[in-house]
């Protein structure tokens, strides 16, 4: 197997569920209502743990630092997060949204990667598969009830945000240094077919919720986070999400 | 920029925009919700949720009651179609005390049991 480019996966996965996390978590105090404020809140832990267990995976297989460090003392240019999940929360609209798309194909990852040859990222995927797949089941209640039963205003605003939001998640498949090496090796079944099952999934969901997808989408404008290349929004995330662990990194929590 | 290492008390302006835009919430109805620990066995009533439908209401309810505890299923009822007696019906409930015949004790049941298991545990 080519362990470069399983480490490369395992590294972007990692940092998309760390820097989403993080930023979901920012919902706490100001959800749209005190339950959807716990939600967010406690879905964000379970992204963190799924960082926490991929970043583990690194440091235990390929000796990378360990989870804590390698989550809170990199530079900005070693996430390789998708420009996605860097985005700030926006209105809620925006942030479910995303949290839809975004855990449709982290749903869509899992599932297929429960079937790796590569045993730790298999065990993982069966082990994370029931909180993912509650994630979606939020994310599509939400979006069934301000697009489909909602008022004028709640199903403009969600169409307005997947508009914006569609071509920025067509970026989270942007591929690998070697992709092909993972899909021979039947490491990942690579991000050209997940893009397609992801398609034919949203598609058919928004369709069912009185949804269009936006018919030009270019994903060129978000390309680049899974080499290093973020926006102006990363860097203050990561200013305050290292902020405590950077004052004393030899602490013991 | 405020110094406080709590992210939160730096997003204190976003929570004072949030803030007096939740009129939308009072024409949620209430629901009642059950929690059930294992499959087969009976399904508690735990609480209640506010929401604008029965599948919000069961996404609500996961998060308020089985985040920390094991569940097999949740059940949500509308409390609107919760049958129930009146308040003031309570008194029904009330029963004479002298009667106690019909407490389980008066049979001396639980003598018979003891002197058959005797019997046949010899």
């Amino acid at each position: 197997m080519n362990k470069e480019a399983i480490k490369e996966l395992i590294y972007k996965m990692a940092d998309d569920a760390m820097i989403i996390g993080h930023r979901n978590s920012e919902w706490t105090g100001i959800g749209p209502v005190l339950e959807e404020d716990i939600a967010f809140s406690s879905m964000s832990q379970d992204k963190i743990g799924h960082a926490w267990a991929l970043y583990d995976v690194l440091h235990e297989q390929f000796g990378e630092k360990d989870a804590d460090k390698n989550a809170f003392s990199r530079s900005e240019k070693e996430y390789k997060n998708c420009q996605f999940v860097e985005m700030p929360i926006g209105e809620y609209e925006f942030s479910l949204v995303r949290h839809y798309l975004f855990d449709k194909a982290e749903w869509l990852r899992y599932e297929s990667l429960q079937h790796s040859s590569y045993l730790p990222l298999a065990q993982l995927a069966k082990k994370m598969r029931g909180e993912i797949k509650y994630h979606v089941m939020h994310a599509e209640t939400w979006m069934n009830q301000l697009a489909l039963h909602g008022n004028e205003e709640s199903k403009s605003r969600i169409q307005s945000a997947l508009n914006e939001s569609y071509p920025m998640a067509l970026a989270i498949f942007e591929e690998g240094a070697d992709e092909s090496a993972l899909i021979n090796d039947g490491v990942f079944i690579g991000e050209q077919a997940l893009l397609a099952l992801w398609k034919a999934e949203v598609s058919a969901f928004c369709a069912r919720i009185g949804l269009s997808l936006p018919e030009k989408a270019d994903a060129s404008n978000y390309l680049g986070g899974r080499k290093g290349y973020h926006t102006e929004h990363l860097a203050p995330l990561l200013a305050e999400m290292c902020e405590v662990y950077l004052l004393d990194p030899s602490a013991e929590w | 920029m405020n110094e406080s290492l709590d992210p939160r008390v730096n997003r204190l302006d976003d929570l004072h925009k949030v803030a007096g835009e939740g009129e939308a919430n009072t024409h949620w109805a209430t629901y009642e919700v059950f929690h059930q620990d294992k499959r087969g066995k009976q399904v508690v009533h735990v609480g209640i949720v506010h929401a604008p439908g029965p599948e919000m209401a069961l996404v609500f309810a996961k998060e308020q009651y089985a985040r920390r505890k094991f569940t097999s299923n949740l059940w949500v009822v509308k409390s609107s179609e919760v049958y129930t007696y009146a308040h003031e019906d309570e008194d029904i409930f009330e029963t004479v005390p002298e009667k106690t015949f019909r407490e389980p004790g008066f049979y001396k049941v639980r003598d018979r049991i003891e002197a058959y298991k005797n019997k046949i545990t010899g």
